[in-house]
């Protein structure tokens, strides 16, 4: 007999309210007391027939019937677009929002990270927000107590631990709320992109506990939208697509089909008026392109291709040195580059007036490995300030090259592909 | 929305999409009686924090309320005298209701306040509007030394009613959570509660004239109920005055009050735990 899934959900859809005003946008209204009051009121009117039923209001379905199942131990993420039901499904999951309709079992202690740090207290000090937090996440005094030392030792506040939290910085606030979500002890854990947060070092140190002692045995079920991180914790996905699976299966399939619809190869775009285009009141984007020798947007390109990322901008801020940043991330999420304009002879460091600029940045042929390619740019404004980022601007397809391969078959593992002078000299004969 | 499994030893949750009227689910809370004691406990270290008085200002308030009723009823109304000096009479109508009127602003208040937990943590949401009673149950308890010095001053000796006491207090509690927790669940829906509470506290306090009025009637006067012996309010608090001071014991008062209580703080939360479900979504 099969053991029973840990999570079992069955046909659960999820409906919001749709206030009137807002109805381009998936958010629920406040319903007033006169509304409700007049509702009262008028009940017995509208029950002889002697005013109208009022329509029933708009309605969005965060969740239209989705169903799936994990058996205990599986580690499965949790993929799909802004807006796409993800973290409707986990605060369901959690208890915290109830389904319209539809049902949902789980078997084990449940434990849920839907954002770390939540129940900290500002005035309470390190030592107590431990204890606070432990209790509202589910730990008994008993078992905070035994894991106390290593929660502290994992977050490094060992020193801060009597200050109150509103004291900490950023960084020590973030690691001590993750070390006390990281020692919750439970069966079933949900977690809803709570790595997104800390420094790099940090992450990498959570992935770690995560991957290591930390997840063994449990059955795990996360959203993330760091497909690198997927790809090294879970052995299987779930797309989710406006409330709906799309596609369930092998972690490596299921992201990658993801990133490919989701962001179908664009090599150029353009928008017509400043109006339209994407930005904010520091800058926003005229048109970018990928294009190849001979200023080419159109045909295939391969690993010896060299290319250029160009794009063009209006700067609306007189005055501020800007810098363009691009980032060429792959399929599984990582940034195989990141390069800056500061090496731009003409406009480096200088202050831009308001006007159209076109930065053009040069990437050699031979260095990118085949494969989709996203291109991300981001504009930094006075050596620092992030003004504005669009992480989907450009996708770039990058096809293989017979020649370069050799006899060599199968898949070419890097994040690049250059191409490396080789020697090799016979020094002597073994006797 | 969970129920234990019969076999298997470890929980199992069932989430299913009914609504409606649920039983209260007292084991669950007495399950997450931790969260409520860190939650009460919080509500506590945070209250007095960076101020210059700290606790003490617990016993500001019910001092001030108190002179200031003596001072105008006794100066400027004809106040039937009781066998207490005044002030005491009007002390410890004031503890109690200091007690009961923060603690149903707190609670009230505490669901909303909390948003950020509601939306992201699960646990019986129960656990918020009651940690904000308990918490105002401890300043209670500061102003109740407070009374037994002055009780000592004037020269007071408890009778056999002090051991009324605890239950009247424990009633108190209940109309506390009770109505606490029908305001709270009210104010995440409508917001309109924050404007009517204050107003709410005020007219209840010019309502329970057990507070200022030496009303107690005699036993024997007229043998009936009065429409005030319906007020559960007034009847706890004749009752806390009785079994501190001693005389009388308003046991008409108490008993009518007191089931009264019992009932609001049972449909209190039966109103809250019909909706609590939905907090996480329209809050």
């Amino acid at each position: 007999m099969a053991t029973p899934p840990a999570i079992e959900v069955s046909h659960v859809i999820k409906r919001f309210r749709l206030g009137v005003a807002q109805s381009q946008v998936g958010f629920p209204t406040y319903r007033t007391l006169r509304d409700s009051l007049k509702d009262m009121a008028l009940w017995p009117l509208r029950q002889v027939g002697l005013m109208a039923t009022p329509p029933p209001p708009p309605m969005f379905e965060a969740l239209a019937d989705v169903s799936l199942s994990i058996q205990p131990g599986e580690v499965v993420g949790l993929v799909g677009r802004n807006g796409a039901g993800k973290s409707t499904l986990l605060k369901i999951l959690s208890r915290i929002s109830r389904p319209s309709e539809g049902e949902v079992r789980m078997r084990g202690r449940v434990g849920s990270l839907l954002e770390v740090g939540t129940s900290f207290h500002p005035e309470l000090t390190g030592r107590e927000n431990i204890f606070l937090n432990g209790a509202i996440l589910g730990m008994s005094r008993h078992e905070i107590r035994r894991k106390f030392d290593e929660i502290v030792e994992f977050s490094e506040v060992a020193r801060f631990l009597d200050v109150p939290v509103k004291r900490y910085s950023s960084g020590m606030f973030i690691r001590l709320a993750f070390g006390v979500a990281a020692h919750l002890e439970c069966d079933v854990l949900l977690i809803d992109e709570v790595l997104a947060v800390g420094d790099a070092a940090f992450q990498k140190k959570c992935l770690g506990h995560m991957s290591g002692p930390g997840l063994s045995g449990r059955t795990v079920f996360f959203v993330s939208h760091n497909m690198a991180a997927l790809q090294s914790l879970c052995t299987r996905a779930i797309w989710l697509d406006r409330g709906r699976v799309v596609q369930d299966g092998p972690v490596a399939d299921v992201v990658g089909a993801y990133l490919r619809t989701s962001f179908a190869p664009s090599r150029a775009r353009s928008w017509a008026t400043l109006a339209d285009a994407p930005g904010n009141d520091e800058v926003r984007i005229k048109s970018a392109r990928v294009l190849a020798p001979g200023g080419v947007t159109e045909g295939r390109l391969n690993i010896r291709t060299p290319l250029q990322f160009e794009i063009e901008f209006w700067n609306l801020k007189p005055g501020s040195a800007l810098a363009v940043v691009f980032h060429l991330c792959n399929e599984q999420g990582t940034i195989v580059f990141r390069t800056v304009s500061i090496r731009d002879p003409n406009w480096h460091g200088k202050a831009f007036p308001r006007g159209l600029f076109r930065s053009v940045c040069e990437v050699p042929g031979d260095l990118l490995n085949d494969g989709t390619h996203f291109l991300e740019v981001l504009f930094r404004q006075n050596e620092g300030l992030i003004v504005y980022q669009n992480d989907q601007l450009l996708t770039i397809d990058i096809e293989d090259d017979a020649e370069r391969r050799g006899s060599c078959h199968g898949d070419w593992p890097g994040a690049v592909r250059p191409d490396l002078a080789w020697r090799t000299e016979f020094l002597e004969p073994l006797s | 929305m969970s129920q234990p499994a019969p076999s298997d030893s470890s929980e199992f949750t069932v989430i299913t999409a009914v609504r409606g009227w649920r039983h209260l689910d007292l084991a669950g809370l007495w399950r997450a009686r931790e969260v409520l004691q860190f939650l009460s406990w919080r509500d506590l270290k945070v209250r007095y924090k960076q101020t210059l008085l700290g606790v003490a200002w617990a016993l500001v308030q019910p001092v001030a309320m108190s002179l200031v009723f003596v001072y105008v009823l006794a100066r400027y109304a004809q106040v039937p005298t009781g066998p207490w000096p005044y002030f005491l009479h009007v002390f410890t109508g004031m503890l109690p209701w200091t007690f009961f009127s923060t603690a149903i602003s707190s609670a009230g208040n505490s669901v909303v306040a909390s948003e950020r937990v509601v939306t992201k943590v699960y646990f019986p949401r129960l656990c918020i509007p009651f940690a904000a009673v308990l918490a105002g149950l401890v300043d209670f308890v500061l102003g109740f030394f407070l009374l037994a010095l002055l009780l000592l001053g004037f020269g007071v000796a408890p009778s056999w009613t002090i051991l009324m006491l605890p239950i009247v207090v424990g009633l108190l509690v209940l109309a506390a959570m009770g109505l606490g927790s029908l305001l709270a669940a009210l104010m995440v829906a409508y917001r309109d509660i924050r404007f009517v509470m204050p107003f709410l506290i005020q007219l209840m306090l010019f309502a329970t004239p057990s507070i200022y009025l030496q009303t107690q009637a005699p036993a024997d006067s007229r043998g009936g109920l009065r429409l005030l012996d319906f007020h559960p309010l007034d009847g706890l608090i004749s009752g806390f005055r009785a079994s501190v001071l001693g005389g009388p014991f308003p046991w008409v008062g108490v008993l009518l009050g007191g089931s009264l209580s019992i009932a609001l703080f049972y449909f209190g939360c039966l109103y809250f735990r019909r909706v609590e479900d939905d907090f996480a979504d329209i809050i």
